[in-house]
């Protein structure tokens, strides 16, 4: 508890001895009133300045003006007639001890949450002289060493120059297995380091590391409102003036018909004191306080399992996902593309991979690096001029005087050379020198472990259809959809169709679902854009997919997918067993109140009992069931 | 400029409150509250000078929130 907290407990406490003593001390009429009022300004006095400056703020209709009018009419009742001002005093102290809980139970679980994801460091260290001197972090420059103990946190992204150890990254993935790491690995800032001492130079700037960018996510999520939460604020605008305006004709209309029409006595302060009782249990807090706390609670859990939400409104979309559409290179396959063979050469195999690594040395894809990787040298930039890419279709090239093109079957089509087709199932980079077909080099991505099960999770979770797309080649698309079970293929595609086919998906889904992408950011961010909800994967290097993407996998396991979409779907069903329960159980409190049949002390217990359990109903979303 | 605070509030509508009010003060052209991490997110218009945007945004809040708080 903090201090606050702390203040309002002493405040309740008091509250209740006093109503007890009171209720001893044999006194009537002003004397009565006046010690019956030192409990109630204790416990309420900030609830009527509320309430009055609120009036003076225009913002006049709140959960204090309801408590306001209540219990002063209660008080007012009481003078007139009954005595009995315990009720007045119960309602707000009851009141109080509901908000008190509920403020409790958030901050608990809130620190839970940003505990975990408070992965800031503090400093860094830095050798100078034999000595670590701790520094500010975002003092220390690109290429600088930095050391890091045992169990201290890992201030910036970095190579290890030395020392061994596992390292902790479960604040940035989720994942609770240690990993492994030496000389020579890349480190990621926000990790800990568990066992070893390590040198790390660091690559990058510390505003620039992977916890900062992390953290600036984090900060930044739920800037975007769903539409529940959007309900709730217009509800709350009219809700309460229409319930104001209720009690009103409630307090007025009865007593006026009886006396006037019906000839029976008015019974003013009977039908005053239902008005007051409905205007108790009509208060909205139950719902204004669930609802945003769920979808807080949820994008909290999320982020905490390495799942980060931009906002309430992309869990909404999430939970009503029914088409999961999936990049296949590096989100469903390892990315990581090797040299399985070369074939049909009419050179050794030496030779003809020089050839390719040079054509390809200026290219940053993916499947250039492999071929650069089995060359095994640093290719002689000096010996290719005048490359070109050819986007979606490879390279062309002038090396040692010979032309070069290097890429798929379209472009030898485009080139009007005859290609030799591969029997086995990857990527394949022809190569023509001279106009002349010199063989091809076969590359192929391996299938993430992880992929079959995601998708098997996903249709479980009731996406009715999957897709891949890919720029592979027809027949290594299909072997690799067959293998995972899924539904549709969209092969061959340039970077730009990419876009087009996702356009036509939306087109073809059904009402009131949503289509998801699942891209690892490379080429995709339109993608990520375009679809109603963009899942960028792994995507800790890439800031513009970490931009277009709408929720970030911390880590490269498509098994997240399902894990978001299932914690999406939970969180919308508190949502709506909230609205449904406090919504219900109000309105039946507000018939028997209008009839006379509940009174105050229950309208508060109604009231307090339906916030309680809607909060704890909260936050439950703050778990993300795997 | 985009700049991060810690704020203090207590309900997770009052924050949605705040957000409101603040964007509507002048210099200020979106504030973003999360309320789990208890951090608001503001961006100040260029030009602006940020303790006296900072101020009258948090008189702002204090009207529909009394017992908040902004560390600025």
């Amino acid at each position: 508890m903090n201090r606050k907290q702390k203040k309002m407990l002493f405040r309740i406490i008091i509250t209740a001895a006093l109503m007890v003593a009171l209720h001893f001390v044999p006194v009537s009429g002003y004397a009565r009133l006046a010690l019956y009022l030192i409990p109630y300004l204790i416990i309420g006095w900030d609830i009527l300045w509320k309430a009055v400056t609120g009036i003076f703020h225009r913002q006049v209709f709140d959960e204090n003006f309801l408590m306001a009018v209540a219990t002063v009419g209660a008080i007012i009742i009481a003078v007139t007639g009954s005595g009995d001002y315990v009720e007045a005093i119960a309602v707000m102290l009851f009141y109080q001890i509901g908000e008190l809980f509920q403020s409790c139970a958030v901050g608990k679980s809130r620190r839970s949450i940003s505990q975990l994801m408070d992965i800031r460091p503090d400093s860094a260290g830095i050798e100078s002289e034999g000595q670590i001197v701790q520094v500010d972090p975002s003092e220390v420059g690109v290429g600088s060493v930095i050391v890091v103990r045992p169990g201290e946190r890992i201030p910036i992204d970095g190579i290890i120059i030395e020392g061994e150890s596992s390292l902790d990254t479960s604040a940035l993935t989720g994942e609770s297995l240690p990993r492994s790491a030496k000389a020579g690995s890349e480190v990621l800032s926000g990790s800990i380091n568990l066992t070893g001492v390590l040198r790390i130079r660091t690559t990058r700037e510390f505003g620039q590391s992977t916890a900062s960018k992390i953290l600036d996510l984090v900060e930044n999520a739920g800037s975007r409102k769903s539409r529940s939460e959007a309900f709730i604020t217009r509800f709350a605008r009219v809700y309460t003036p229409a319930v104001c305006i209720g009690a009103l004709a409630l307090a007025v209309i009865p007593p006026v018909v009886r006396s006037a029409a019906l000839g029976l006595p008015a019974m003013w302060s009977d039908w005053i004191y239902r008005a007051l009782t409905f205007l108790v249990i009509s208060c909205p807090c139950a719902l204004v306080i669930s609802i945003p706390l769920t979808f807080f609670a949820a994008i909290g859990g999320a982020g905490r399992a390495g799942i980060l939400v931009k906002g309430s409104n992309y869990l909404e979309a999430l939970s009503r996902t029914d088409i999961a559409v999936f990049d296949k290179t590096g989100t469903l396959t390892e990315g990581s593309f090797e040299v399985a063979g070369i074939h049909h050469g009419t050179m050794d195999d030496e030779t003809l991979l020089y050839y390719a690594a040079h054509a390809e040395s200026s290219s940053s894809h993916p499947i250039a690096r492999s071929i650069l990787r089995a060359y095994g040298r640093q290719p002689d930039l000096s010996r290719s001029t005048d490359v070109r890419e050819i986007s979606g279709q490879g390279v062309t090239a002038f090396i040692d005087g010979r032309t070069v093109a290097a890429g798929n079957s379209r472009l030898m089509d485009s080139l009007g050379i005859s290609c030799q087709p591969c029997s086995s199932v990857g990527t394949v980079v022809h190569i023509a020198i001279d106009g002349e077909y010199s063989g091809h080099i076969l590359i192929s991505d391996r299938v993430k472990p992880e992929s079959p099960s995601a998708i098997a999770a996903l249709k479980a979770a009731g996406v009715s259809r999957t897709v891949m797309l890919t720029g592979d080649s027809d027949s290594a698309a299909r072997q690799i959809a067959g293998e995972l079970d899924i539904d549709e293929v969209a092969s061959q595609l340039l970077p730009g169709d990419k876009v087009d086919k996702v356009e036509a998906l939306l087109q073809s889904k059904r009402d009131k679902t949503a289509l998801a992408f699942v891209g690892d950011g490379i080429n995709d961010a339109p993608v990520l854009a375009r679809a109603d909800i963009g899942i960028a994967m792994g995507a800790l290097g890439s800031d513009a997919a970490i931009e277009a993407a709408d929720v970030v996998l911390m880590d490269d396991d498509p098994g997240k997918v399902s894990v978001a979409i299932r914690h999406a779907r939970r969180c919308m069903s508190i949502v709506y067993q909230n609205i449904a329960f406090a919504l219900g159980v109000k309105l039946i409190c507000l018939a028997l109140g209008a009839l006379g049949i509940t009174g105050m002390w229950m309208a508060i217990f109604a009231d307090v009992g339906v916030m309680i359990i809607a909060v704890l109903n909260a936050i439950r979303a703050l778990s993300v069931r795997k | 400029m985009k700049k991060t605070y810690s704020i203090e509030v207590d309900c997770a509508n009052c924050a949605l409150r705040m957000e409101d009010v603040i964007r509507k003060v002048d210099g200020i052209s979106d504030a973003v509250i999360n309320f789990m991490a208890q951090k608001l997110t503001v961006d100040i218009d260029d030009g602006q000078n940020e303790k006296a945007v900072m101020k009258q945004a948090l008189r702002s809040c204090r009207r529909v929130e009394r017992d908040c708080e902004i560390y600025f």
